[in-house]
């Protein structure tokens, strides 16, 4: 099979959703590629975070649908029953600005709640596979630390781990080093280009310029709700051809 | 004036019967009213769910909304109408576990909603259903919060457990004033009740802050 003929990871059509009378997207089309790094950038309020988090039924769009790992989560803007809903959540990993990180377990049984209740996975082995990810991510020393002792970029690493123990075929993030100190971001893209390198599938929301130039595959420009410009990097950063992603990247790259 | 407490030390062993009959009481209708309050309080997380919010939400304000020895009266004086008789002690533990459990109730939802909802955003998007989530997750956090106010809610409990007495329930309340009805010594006697709800309500008020601190020493900082 060519790659031509695989079928999408995540495959977006027509995605609707509005909150009241404000509408947060107005058919959105997107496909990400076995593989592939999707990085979504736009100023806030476009869209971009709602999308993403239609993408695993954290948010119930109303129109559109969403294909992931080849199976319908949304269609003609009904979501999959709950039973089916889970299950294709655990095919799909997710990191949010904020960690949440479960504040009453340990690093460790962060990281192995979601195999020993969801994958039925001993203690024993979700423990061991539980280490090489915290191995992974540069935290092996921090296993039986509370979340609340950790740095922010520790927790994002830790979140990290946490949706990776699931063995999920996707991989979401939502802002996740908005909410770091400007020196503990380097620590969480560096674990994220690792994914990447690995051949992990990745749509990631982010206001790291830098990370989209170097990581991703397609660079994914939304506005107002909608999708206004998708390419390459290079062609979105050298030469974008909407004036308003001119604007935004002006915005953002001026800031630095 | 002077003060005879001959008549409390007479009786000593009648009004620690009396106090036995209290802890029990109370220790039955705490269970009870937990549980209850358990059930209705998550009943109250989702409008949504009319039937079940609805009937939570009329329980917890039929119930606040109306005196505790009303309601007491109701189960002993009024249900025999019905020819339903049920011994005092039962109705003194139903009536107590279904007020107490309408005030917890607000107390465990009150928890529950105060708990980040990125911990059943992050819970679900592992896969997880959402009564795991809740439980798994939710719940322990939850509890730590809960116990401040249940303090309160237990504290309040045990002195609202003086009204069984008028129930024909043998609790101290109730050995105490067979003591007055003999010896006329009323200070003395309820003096002598007060320190012991005093030192029931005392020992509570230190288990839970016993194990509050036991909690946050597991690391949980809230």
């Amino acid at each position: 099979m060519s790659a031509t003929e695989l079928e999408p990871m995540v495959r977006i059509r027509g995605l609707a959703k509005a909150f009241g009378d404000n509408v947060v997207l107005r058919g959105v089309d997107l496909d990400v590629m076995p593989s592939q790094v999707v990085v979504v950038i736009g100023p806030s309020g476009s869209g971009k975070s709602t999308l993403l988090r239609c993408c695993n039924g954290l948010e119930q769009a109303e129109g559109g649908d969403i294909r992931l790992c080849g199976q319908p989560l949304l269609e003609g803007g009904r979501m999959l029953p709950d039973a089916r809903l889970n299950k294709l959540r655990e095919e799909v990993g997710m990191v949010f600005q904020s960690f949440n990180l479960f504040a009453h377990l340990s690093v460790l049984d962060n990281i192995t709640l979601g195999p020993r209740k969801l994958r039925g996975i001993k203690r024993g082995q979700a423990e061991a596979e539980a280490r090489a990810l915290l191995d992974k991510v540069g935290l092996a020393h921090k296993a039986d630390a509370m979340p609340a002792s950790l740095s922010g970029g520790q927790k994002q690493r830790v979140a990290i781990a946490r949706a990776l123990a699931m063995r999920p075929r996707v991989m979401l993030f939502d802002e996740p080093t908005s909410a770091l100190d400007p020196e503990l971001v380097g620590e969480v893209l560096k674990v994220m280009k690792m994914l990447a390198a690995e051949g992990m599938t990745m749509m990631v929301v982010t206001h790291e310029m830098g990370f989209a130039q170097e990581v991703a595959d397609v660079v994914v420009v939304m506005d107002g709700g909608g999708i206004i410009e998708a390419g390459p990097p290079t062609q979105i950063f050298s030469a974008p051809t909407q004036p308003r992603t001119r604007e935004f990247l002006q915005a953002v790259l001026k800031r630095d | 004036m002077d003060l005879d407490f001959s008549p409390v030390w007479a009786n000593w062993p009648d009004l620690m019967r009396g106090a036995l009959v209290t802890i029990e009481i109370v220790s039955v209708s705490l269970l009870c009213g937990c549980l209850i309050g358990l059930l209705v309080g998550i009943g109250r997380l989702d409008p949504r769910r009319r039937v079940v919010y609805g009937a939570c939400s009329a329980y917890v304000a039929a119930i606040r909304g109306t005196p505790l020895l009303v309601q007491l009266f109701i189960l002993f004086f009024g249900l025999p109408q019905f020819n339903i008789m049920l011994p005092a002690f039962v109705c003194g533990t139903i009536g107590l576990s279904v007020y107490s459990g309408a005030y917890v109730s607000e107390i465990v939802r009150g928890a529950i909603q105060s708990i980040d909802r990125g911990q059943v955003e992050a819970a679900r998007s592992l896969g997880m259903p959402a009564r795991m989530a809740m439980t798994s997750v939710v719940l322990p956090q939850a509890f730590v919060r809960m116990i401040p106010p249940l303090g309160n809610e237990f504290i309040a409990l045990i002195k609202n457990s003086a009204l069984v007495s008028l129930l024909t329930i043998h609790d101290v309340m109730h050995e105490g004033q067979k003591i007055i009805s003999v010896s006329y010594r009323s200070l003395e006697v309820y003096l002598a009740i007060a320190v012991i709800y005093f030192v029931l309500t005392g020992a509570t008020t230190y288990a839970l802050r016993r194990i509050e601190l036991r909690l946050r020493a597991g690391g949980m900082v809230q």
